[in-house]
């Protein structure tokens, strides 16, 4: 038997760069082809039974992130173990096994459910895709996790299709289809980005009381940090394919270190009119991902940028117990 | 003393329905508000509240099937609803203006930034191209982006340069009013706050009156010197910021509060509101949030609630909200 380490997922050295499609002439005039450096060399761990967050802004290569995990996306560099074992050296049927231990739940209930299926089917294909369950017992565990996620009545919502389930529902058998191969781990891609703000917060303790119940871990995708703060146990902080800021959640939201990390926060509106706001708001847009700035790729930006950071690129560094921060100025 | 307010806008009871083919969805009921010059009135509501509905129909925009089936929109002491649409067309984008969530969709992709903004100025006014062009350079100065980039197509710019200029298009002609659709809800967190901040300059500088139509109740916070809450097609609670924010009055707004989670706060509790917004083709009767009112009564299932001036501009539109005075 393996040994049973606290961590569930490693990631070491991971990268993803995808092509850009050339035209016609730069074919003909035999241009370099060119890359999106989506991620660009990332490390971290999960640990069995966190809920790990992934933030940033768009196009800081967090979703990319997300599907290298469940390898949906190969990789073009870096390793992934996931409980031990190298997920990247696993082919066919052994494979299949692991994709069985990860699931993954979207943002958007209204794409990721076939507007043709019935809710129980569609709950229930995972256990087809995999063959895990007979006829009769495959409706059973349809309704026994529609239960557990708050579908009820189950046996009437089991014929009913997506269209004529509210947004929260339709989010609730996307967790559901998640759920029913009882796997570990869960990649959370922003799942209540699309749920109205009244219902987001049912979700989100629907999300946490399964993780209990099931001893499930999860990575959670998100750009809201306030939603990140109310779940996330660690965060890392990605800018521009790169994690610029990881650890415990509560230190990095109380004493982010980071330039980027201080900015980021110090962004987030806040729903309270009394409240102090002290924005420290960074000149201009993230760089163009094909060609990063040089060095700390946050240096155009940064208010404390010094010659090195232009030249020299920032290591993940520890500078407290459970606080990692890549920036020279706290090298 | 405080230097009363001219009115720019007062709608009066304004209905806007969708007509399908069977069913009428009663998207904006009877809705009442006034706002005075250089003021902000936030709309705030969940998706398919009528918020946006009310947006375009200030603007006599509403998209068929739809129709503003009665009412009043005084705008500069005049009944929009009686305006001819050539007369409307006069308005629009000169004294009544309007910006939308994602500019990529309301800037032409074929027209250089600098002919879109010599368009709409020429529409209106009877300028030079010279002139015009003059304008529209100082325009971008104002918006911060620089001004050789007047010749670039939409597609060369980012979210948040789009987002400039398409608030730039709404005040170049220095509206009485612009409404505004969530403008910040496509952007990043930073720019967001970085338009956010444009906004609040330009507040200040244009003594722009703005009508900010958001889901968002943290970039509300920050803008509006009012908020009016609509829930299903109705609003149910209107109070200057800082009032509504410390002590809400209608059960709508106290669990809306509630289920927004606050980065400053160290220990929150978030709750849901349970339930979903009804069908507004077919809304419960009497109040129209009693199925997901925790406090409702008997009486709050028969009688509809008006909106009620409860203090000095304050208005709730709650049977019971005396007795809530005190949970």
């Amino acid at each position: 038997m393996r040994p049973l380490t606290a961590k569930l997922v490693e990631v070491h050295g991971l990268k993803k760069y995808f092509p850009v499609q050339k035209t016609f002439l730069e074919t003909l005039l035999a241009r370099k082809l060119q890359f999106v450096k989506a991620v660009d060399g990332i490390s971290f761990d999960v640990e069995r039974g966190e809920v790990f967050g992934l933030a940033g802004e768009s196009g800081s290569g967090k979703t990319t992130t997300g599907r290298l995990l469940l390898r949906l996306v190969e990789p073009t560099e870096g390793r992934i173990a996931f409980d031990g074992v190298d997920l990247l050296l696993l082919k066919g049927e052994e494979l299949q096994q692991f994709r069985r231990r990860m699931q993954v739940i979207f943002q958007d209930p209204y794409a990721s459910l076939n507007p043709r299926m019935k809710i129980g089917e569609a709950i229930g294909d995972p256990l087809n895709i995999f063959r895990a369950a007979t006829r009769e017992e495959r409706k059973r565990l349809v309704i026994e996790i529609m239960e557990k996620v708050g579908l009820e009545p189950s046996n009437v919502l089991y014929d009913k299709y997506p269209h004529q389930l509210s947004g929260g529902q339709r989010q609730r058998v996307v967790i559901a289809r998640a759920l029913v191969l009882r796997p570990d781990f869960i990649v959370a891609d922003e799942p209540i980005a699309m749920v109205d703000v009244s219902v987001r917060a049912l979700i989100l303790d629907l999300m946490m009381s399964l993780k209990k119940e099931f001893n499930l871990t999860y990575l959670f995708i998100t750009h809201d940090l306030a939603t990140a703060k109310y779940v996330c146990n660690r965060i890392a902080i990605m800018y521009l394919g790169k994690i610029v800021e990881l650890g415990l959640l509560t230190k990095v939201f109380a004493t982010p270190k980071h330039p980027y990390t201080v900015a980021l926060l110090s962004a987030v509106p806040i729903p309270d009119p009394k409240a102090e706001r002290k924005k420290i708001i960074p000149k201009g847009e993230i760089p163009n991902p094909i060609s990063p700035p040089s060095g700390c790729r946050f240096h155009p930006r940064c208010p404390y940028a010094e010659a090195i950071c232009s030249r020299d690129e920032p290591k993940l560094q520890e500078i407290e117990k459970d606080h990692y921060v890549a920036c020279h100025l706290f090298a | 003393m405080i230097e009363l307010t001219t009115q720019i806008i007062e709608v009066n009871d304004l209905r806007v329905h969708y007509m399908a083919r069977n069913r009428t969805v009663k998207a904006v009921d009877r809705v009442s508000f006034a706002l005075g010059r250089s003021e902000t009135l936030g709309l705030v509501g969940e998706s398919g509240c009528g918020k946006s509905t009310l947006g375009f129909s200030i603007l006599r925009l509403v998209p068929p099937p739809g129709k503003i089936v009665s009412g009043e929109i005084v705008f500069d002491g005049e009944d929009l609803l009686q305006k001819t649409e050539t007369d409307m067309r006069k308005i629009r984008g000169k004294r009544l203006s309007m910006i939308f969530q994602d500019p990529m969709t309301s800037l032409n992709p074929l027209m250089k930034i600098g002919d879109h903004i010599v368009e709409t100025i020429r529409v209106h006014e009877d300028v030079s191209n010279e002139e015009a062009w003059k304008r529209a350079e100082k325009l971008l100065d104002r918006l911060g982006i620089p001004r050789e980039r007047l010749k670039d197509y939409p597609h060369q710019f980012s979210g948040g340069m789009r987002q400039r200029i398409m608030i730039g298009l709404g005040l170049v002609l220095n509206p009485s009013l612009m409404v505004a659709d969530e403008p910040t809800t496509s952007l990043d967190v930073i720019v967001e706050a970085q338009i956010l901040e444009l906004l609040k300059e330009l507040k200040r500088d244009y003594n722009l009156t703005l009508i900010l139509i958001t889901h968002n109740m943290g970039v509300v916070s920050e803008l509006a010197d009012e908020i009016a809450v609509m829930y299903a097609g109705e609003i149910v609670e209107l109070a200057d910021t800082s009032s509504l924010y410390e002590r809400p009055f209608h059960p709508y707004t106290m669990k809306l509060l509630k289920s927004i989670p606050n980065i400053r706060l160290t220990e929150q509790h978030i709750e849901s509101i349970p339930g979903s917004p009804p069908d507004l083709a077919n809304p419960p009767t009497g109040c129209r949030f009693n199925p997901r009112c925790p406090y409702a009564v008997e009486r709050c299932r028969e009688q509809e609630p008006p909106l009620t001036e409860v203090q000095k501009n304050r208005s709730v539109a709650c049977i019971r909200y005396e007795d809530l005075l005190n949970v």
